[in-house]
């Protein structure tokens, strides 16, 4: 091929390129945009303030309440539950794989933790549903097991093994040079691993954390069947809740097209979406700042 | 090779006496039975995979790490053999400190890298720490460019400052000895320079032992020399007698740069 066949090939690579990155870019503005238009006609009739703070959430009844203020207790609840529970198992787990347990069981428990992550949600709450429920009915003698603990419990198992195969890759990667520095000065392996490692792995831990988090909150099937779906604002751990992500599952079949309570669940939508943003907006300012004080 | 001719006339720091050392069945170090001497630079050369940073790395027992390491003989420091299953490993490190061949600081910033010694080991009070980092940043001659920025990273640090950085670090556990593994290697002829000077100046209160396969950072800058060929200490003496008058002729071949 000669040059100027060579510039052209080079042009159209890095044209394809620019275009498969612009339209992830538009593809999620789209999905806003839509969002937004279906959403935002439902206040017209319902304030904001309403929307959000509003303590019932009545779509069928006449006239419909829409205040999710119920639900997104619910989702708190279960995702602060659900980070609570598998923040420091999944680190703890991470840092055993990739620290301390020998190469034949980390290699059997990466494998385990990996298939951990291919089990369908659906699956995951059912065995909830089956096993966690009656359990956790009977240690607190509860009228019902669908509590939004059961939903922690089973949301925790679904972010584990995200949180435990990123935080392990971030702490995998940290260079043999200061363990070895470390273990020279006479550190342990306890303060190598927790001093030396561990800081050094942080901006992948955190990604790990809120990539798992991520996972939690728009989780929706499993979550769906373990918290008995009560739109009701909880008062303890021990009650049934209803998430933002099973309010809009469970109702969307049997909302009118274009009616207000079709709009109330796109504005949940909406909730959703910025809540996301939120995250992964605060995630990026933390591994930014980290960055620029160089890792302090 | 008669035991008499390795000895020097200078307190030892550490003797060894018929180290065999094998990895797995692969006899790496072979009867090495050698005395360093206390504050001064001893320079151990010999062509790659000879077995010297091997020999560096029995003194501060950092080849435990590597699976199917057997060790045999006996290494004295202060008194006790530090093969010893009973050492206390955690001391023996303070007590020999090391610099790597290229410069490893903590992803920390550079105050925490001189306080993280002391802060494993509860060496002093926090409230000590400021006078303390001024004190072996000093010593290292850093502290002048680096008193305004020490809470910056220290890999954001060039090569050679690093390097220094590394030296002070090791410093901070007040160690006895201080093992340096090829310390210049990553560095340019400047860098090198002023490491060297630095090594003269540590020298007055620290023992160095230094592992380089540059032959004139040896000549220049070590007190004792030894050489190690094939996992065998083929010749040990002082530095100038070593570099003119060899007494063997394996040593000589080498420093002739006849091979290596």
């Amino acid at each position: 091929m000669n040059y100027r066949a060579h510039k052209l090939k080079e042009a159209v690579i890095e044209k394809i390129i620019l275009l498969s990155g612009i339209t992830s870019i538009v593809i999620v503005l789209l999905i806003f945009i839509f969002l937004l238009k279906e959403g935002l006609s439902l206040f017209s009739s319902v304030s904001i303030k309403d929307f959000i703070m509003g303590r019932n959430w009545y779509p069928i009844s006449n006239p419909p309440q829409y205040g999710i203020l119920p639900l997104i207790m619910g989702s708190i609840l279960v995702t602060v539950g659900a980070a609570v529970l598998s923040i420091p198992v999944g680190i703890g787990s991470a840092l055993y794989i990739a620290e301390i347990a020998p190469q034949k069981t980390r290699e059997i428990l990466k494998a385990g933790i990996e298939l951990l992550a291919a089990i369908p949600s659906v699956v995951i709450g059912f065995i909830g549903m089956i096993t966690l429920s009656p359990l956790i009915k009977n240690l607190f003698h509860l009228p019902t097991g669908l509590t939004a603990l059961s939903g922690a419990i089973t949301l925790a198992f679904m972010a584990m093994p995200t949180i435990v195969s990123i935080a392990e890759d971030a702490i995998t990667a940290v260079p043999r040079q200061y363990r070895d520095a470390a273990m020279a000065m006479g550190a342990t392996r306890w303060q190598t691993t927790w001093r030396i490692v561990a800081h050094a792995a942080r901006p992948g831990m955190i990604a790990a954390l809120m990539l798992g988090i991520g996972r939690v909150i728009g989780e929706t099937m499993a979550v769906m069947m373990v918290t008995g779906n009560a739109a009701l604002i909880p008062h303890s751990i021990l009650q049934p809740v209803r998430t933002l992500t099973a309010t809009i599952a469970a109702e969307m079949g049997e909302s009118v097209q274009g009616g207000s309570h079709y709009a109330a669940l796109f504005a949940i939508g909406i909730v959703l979406f910025i809540i996301t943003f939120l995250i992964n907006g605060v995630a990026d300012i933390y591994l930014h700042r980290n960055r620029k004080k160089g890792l302090k | 090779m008669d035991d008499e001719r390795n000895m020097t006339n200078e307190k030892s720091i550490i003797k060894t006496r018929n180290l065999n050392l094998f990895y797995e069945n692969f006899h790496a170090l072979i009867d090495i039975t050698m005395e360093i001497p206390e504050q001064n630079i001893t320079a151990i050369i010999g062509p790659s995979g000879c077995g010297k940073s091997t020999l560096l790395r029995v003194f501060n027992r950092m080849n435990d790490v590597i699976e199917g390491v057997r060790m045999e003989g006996e290494v004295d420091i202060d008194g006790q053999n530090i093969l010893d299953p009973a050492v206390d490993m955690v001391a023996l490190r303070k007590k020999v400190g090391m610099v790597f061949q290229r410069p490893n600081p903590f992803p920390l910033s550079i105050f925490d890298n001189i306080t993280f010694g002391l802060e494993i080991h509860r060496l002093t009070q926090k409230k000590n720490f400021e006078v303390i980092v001024e004190h072996f940043l000093e010593q290292v001659l850093l502290w002048d460019d680096l008193k305004d920025k020490l809470h910056k990273s220290a890999l954001s640090l060039s090569l050679e400052q690093q390097q220094r950085l590394c030296i002070a670090r090791a410093l901070t556990l007040n160690p006895e000895i201080i093992l340096m593994d090829e310390p210049c290697s990553a560095l340019d002829p400047i860098a090198t320079m002023r490491i060297e000077e630095l090594m003269q100046e540590l020298k007055k209160e620290y023992s160095i032992v230094i592992v380089t396969h540059n032959m004139q950072q040896a000549a220049r800058a070590s007190d004792y020399t030894g050489y190690l060929y094939l996992g065998r200490l083929i010749e040990f003496g002082v530095t100038s007698q070593i570099f003119t008058a060899p007494r063997e002729k394996l040593t000589e071949n080498y420093i002739s740069g006849r091979f290596g």
